[in-house]
């Protein structure tokens, strides 16, 4: 058999089906790629020791004739923002090293219903702050494809470890384009679902209005048959849409058939098409649309003028609530404790505790939310915020009754290089521009490789949009739109990925 | 145009509890006066006719049945704990001896 970990899940999930692999050989196949290429890559945290065990329970039980889950047996990685019970769960911070949790996050609960193997937790910024996944507070993870460069942030850890092919399948959490924007960096496949289709409960909540939980995979359908396990309705979580959900495994088949491109009207938002962005990312993009008019498309230019304000009322937002989240991290009921010596009172312990266990990104992000709900400015910031949140969804509103799906590049880069932007956080958060007017709306989106940029020959990745709870519409033209790729290439994009087979860069 | 001085960076990493070394507040102070001046152009669409979102999705009264139910039991919820007495947290002192 050849390399497995290069293989989709759905080709791995076939092998295991017929029973020409077990779930033994394909999770250690992934944990030795991991032993392999991580001490550079650095895309995990902490590597489970239990992975193995339920593989051969799986093993176990498809011997036995249970019927089992398509994706039963094949491993999966977990971004360290999920509570875990059997791994830590950091979210990337001091505040909360080592500290294992009481429960297991819904999605990942539903990992283990399914029986699939977890093999680690993925490094991130911490609390999902950042957009390189250089706020870690256990070090940087470096991009697959040239491994001097940052893999997107917040969810570096998952996006390399599928990227590297460490894992087929891993989970993200996009709070502002923490899934997608790392998914256009490294090459890989990243879906924002619509805000409650994936609970959230048990992931460490950065800015509850805008965090979301989604699939990290290399191809559409990949996503469509993760997003099926992890998707739908829990109790746990009050956000949580109640709706009955379609199969988004199936859409992706649907849309990979090809009839789905002719007649669809796809709009191109004005404001997140700008000529400042990186040419090679532009010329990928235009030439997409190009292919996508040859195949019946029809591509409508949209207008969406309130964007111009989105990373602002963002920022204003996701720290205001950044700063009321954090304040759980109080020194009392889990992680750390720094006790000044003398007689100091629980506040005390409080301040040198977050003190000492918050990053710099943490403390900037805290001190401007503090500063934004503070008596006197809450309506001049967090009120006016939440009124150009109202702006940005009539703009999406007015769009998609032109259009079925927007499009636009996930990013207006490629990946740039390792401490780049790191000494000016606006010009990080500025990197964001394209993917932040989702979560302000609540949308869902995905990004999908479409090529690489011809100056730095790294990928680029096309951002569709769609209207709240159309997740189905964005697996069915994503896929549509892969396979149209995919043929013409004569590969796989992931097929292009420099081999790297562990080794100092 | 920005209000920020070391002062009130100094006043919310109070509110906030970080203490702040002097360094950081000093560099806080000036990305801070920079990130509000940059946030600052909200107000310039934000007029009084435009309703606040507080969430993308509306929903009103999600309820449950008042029952009990998902606890954890007082053992679990402990095993974090920097410091307990094998039943509740353990504190510092929660009053200063000024009061």
């Amino acid at each position: 058999m050849s390399d497995l970990t290069r293989l989709s899940a759905a080709e791995q999930s076939a092998l295991l089906e017929s029973r020409e692999i077990s779930s033994v050989e394909l999770t250690k196949a992934h944990l030795n790629r991991i032993a392999e290429t991580d001490g550079d890559i650095g895309a995990f945290l902490h590597v489970s020791d239990d992975a193995l065990t339920i593989a051969d329970e799986v093993d176990a039980a498809r011997a036995g004739g249970v019927e089992l889950n398509p994706l039963a047996g094949i491993p999966v990685a977990v971004k360290d923002v999920l509570c875990t019970l059997d791994m830590p769960s950091t979210a990337g911070s001091k505040i909360l090293e080592g500290w294992v949790p009481p429960y297991d996050a819904t999605p990942v609960a539903r990992l283990r219903a399914a029986r699939m193997p977890i093999l680690g937790k993925t490094n991130m910024d911490e609390f999902a702050m950042g957009s390189s996944t250089e706020h870690s507070a256990y070090g940087i993870t470096r991009n697959s494809w040239d491994r001097t460069r940052i893999p997107g942030g917040s969810g570096g850890g998952s996006a390399s470890a599928v990227g590297a092919f460490q894992a087929s399948l891993a989970l993200g959490s996009d709070t502002g384009g923490s899934i997608r924007q790392p998914a256009a960096f490294t090459g890989t496949v990243g879906m924002k679902p619509t805000y409650g289709g994936v609970s959230r409960y048990g992931a460490i909540a950065l800015a509850s209005s805008l965090d979301q939980v989604g699939p990290v995979t290399r191809t559409v359908l990949d996503a469509g048959l993760l997003h099926d396990i992890i998707g739908g309705y829990d109790h746990h979580d009050s956000t949580s849409i109640a709706d009955e959900w379609p199969s988004f495994a199936d859409a992706a088949r649907r849309g990979a058939r090809g009839e789905s491109l002719k007649g669809l009207r796809v709009g191109v938002v004005k404001e997140l098409d700008q000529p400042g962005f990186q040419p090679g990312v532009s010329a990928r993009f235009h030439e997409t649309l190009t292919m996508l008019a040859a195949e019946g498309a029809e591509i409508v230019d949209v207008s969406a003028p309130n964007f111009e304000y989105a990373v602002a009322a963002y920022y204003l937002i996701l720290t205001a609530e950044a700063s009321s989240n954090l304040a759980k991290f109080d020194s009392v009921r889990f992680g750390l404790r720094v006790t000044p010596s003398g007689t100091p009172t629980v506040e005390d312990v409080m301040s040198a505790t977050r003190e000492a266990g918050f990053g710099a990104e943490a403390k900037r992000r805290i001190i401007l939310g503090t500063y934004a709900l503070s008596a006197g400015y809450y309506d001049a910031y967090y009120g006016s915020a939440q009124k150009v949140r109202t702006l940005i969804q009539r703009d999406f509103a007015a769009a998609f009754a032109q259009v079925d799906v927007l499009v636009s590049p996930t990013a207006p880069t490629t990946a740039w290089t390792l401490g780049e932007k790191l000494d000016d956080p606006l010009a990080m958060w500025l990197s964001d521009i394209t993917t932040i007017p989702v979560n302000m709306a609540g949308i869902p989106g995905i990004s999908i490789p479409i090529g690489l940029a011809d100056e730095d020959q790294l990928p680029v990745g096309l951002q569709i949009m769609a209207p709240a709870r159309e997740d189905a519409r964005l697996y069915e033209v994503a896929a549509a739109i892969e396979a149209l790729l995919d043929a013409k290439r004569g590969s796989t994009f992931s097929a292009l990925t420099p081999a790297y087979n562990g080794g100092a860069s | 145009m920005s209000d920020i001085t070391e002062d009130t960076v100094r006043h919310l990493a109070n509110l906030a509890r970080i203490a702040l070394t002097p360094d950081e507040v000093t560099t806080l102070t000036s990305e801070l006066a920079a990130i509000v001046s940059a946030v600052e152009k909200v107000n310039e669409v934000a007029t009084a006719d435009v309703p606040a979102t507080s969430h993308p999705i509306p929903m009103e009264n999600v309820w449950r049945e008042d029952v009990v139910a998902d606890e954890l039991t007082s053992e679990q919820a402990l095993t974090g704990a920097p410091d307990h007495d094998g039943s509740r947290f353990r504190v510092t002192a929660i009053l200063g001896e000024e009061a």
